[in-house]
């Protein structure tokens, strides 16, 4: 398969403004693990096998507490249960792949690779798949990286009056705005939102996967009450 | 924790972690996905997207404007103008702004 520039340019182009929260959020990742007294080196290398921010914030701050290995296991289980979730999403459009292209984009999926992609996808099916999703996925993975290097050698940069974390909830909203497509996703939304926001007390992130999983649920079945118009024909219908 | 234990544990949660991302990806072959398994998979985006979303604009930490967040507000005008926009720069740039603003009036009137 022959590398398509224009398909990875378009899709860091689409990812570039993103940056703008990823390297704070990379960067205060970095800071942290040096607080709990994790070397640069651990931090790097826990940022090249883990990469995935939310939860390598939450094993740093366990490890901060002498939490055990379970524990933090289980944690990263949980925080990163939507992962799986992606990987269901993103499967059919990624099925003409071998498959050890397709755990090397496994391993660079991201919260913002899987949206950026999904949306594209189905806007666009003829989009070669492969460049634009690594378009996405590749230029963070190396900010992650940078990013929590330098906060992890340097410490804090930035004074937190700054209030610089506030522009990771900021993207994502940008990301969600697009995403909710009718009343059942606007369902789906509020329901998901909403639950993982009643329920942020319990530990393990658990409100996140709660509300994901009925926010999900709700969509659904509010599909059958909201749209008895056919069903638009997919792509990946199609594609089989 | 020692140095041998720590990077055991970062690379048990490198595998857990791919093991998720990996999963429908790498089986999919073997799983086929009922009708309604990909109705549902139509709603991933906005539930989880709003669960990662929601309540982050309630963390505490940012500027008290009484009862009210000033991360909530900034967050509600940077939704609008997500919704009109579609645009990830106007987004970020309003939300920011906007509480940078209520963070000095705040600090101002506290």
């Amino acid at each position: 398969m022959t590398f398509s520039r224009s398909a990875f340019l378009s899709g860091f182009r689409d990812v570039a403004p993103m940056m703008l929260g990823v390297a704070p959020f990379g960067m205060i990742t970095g800071v942290s693990a040096a607080s709990v007294g994790l070397s640069p080196l651990e931090a790097i290398g826990m940022s090249v096998l883990v990469f995935a921010g939310a939860s390598q914030l939450a094993a740093i701050a366990l490890i901060g507490q002498g939490a055990g290995v379970a524990v933090i296991l289980l944690t990263t289980f949980m925080v990163n249960l939507r992962m799986a979730m992606y990987s269901a999403s993103l499967a059919p459009w990624l099925r003409p792949l071998s498959a050890p292209a397709r755990t090397g984009l496994a391993y660079l999926m991201t919260d913002q690779a899987y949206a950026f992609s999904i949306l594209r996808f189905r806007r666009e099916p003829g989009t070669p798949r492969r460049d634009y999703y690594l378009g996405v996925a590749a230029p963070l993975w190396l900010l992650w990286q940078v990013a929590t290097a330098l906060g992890a050698v340097a410490g804090a940069q930035v004074p937190p009056s700054w209030q610089l974390d506030f522009a990771i909830p900021l993207t994502f909203l940008a990301l969600l705005a697009p995403a909710v497509r009718d009343r059942p996703g606007l369902l789906a939304a509020v329901v998901g939102g909403g639950l993982a926001l009643a329920l942020r007390g319990l530990p393990f992130n658990l409100g996140l996967v709660v509300g994901s999983l009925l926010g999900i649920a709700a969509g659904t079945v509010a599909e059958r009450w909201w749209a008895p118009a056919p069903p638009p024909v997919r792509t990946e219908d199609r594609a089989r | 924790m020692s140095p041998t234990e720590t990077w055991t544990l970062f690379a048990a949660m490198g595998l857990v972690t791919l093991a998720l991302r990996a999963s429908f990806v790498l089986l999919q072959e073997r799983l086929s996905f009922a009708p309604i398994v990909r109705r549902a998979l139509t709603y991933v985006p906005p539930a989880v997207l709003a669960a990662i979303v929601a309540p982050a604009l309630f963390s505490s930490g940012a500027a008290s404007l009484g009862p009210v967040d000033a991360r909530l507000p900034a967050a509600l005008v940077a939704l609008a103008v997500a919704w009109r926009t579609k645009s990830v720069l106007a987004t970020l740039g309003a939300g920011m702004t906007l509480l940078w603003a209520l963070t000095a009036v705040a600090a101002r009137v506290g």
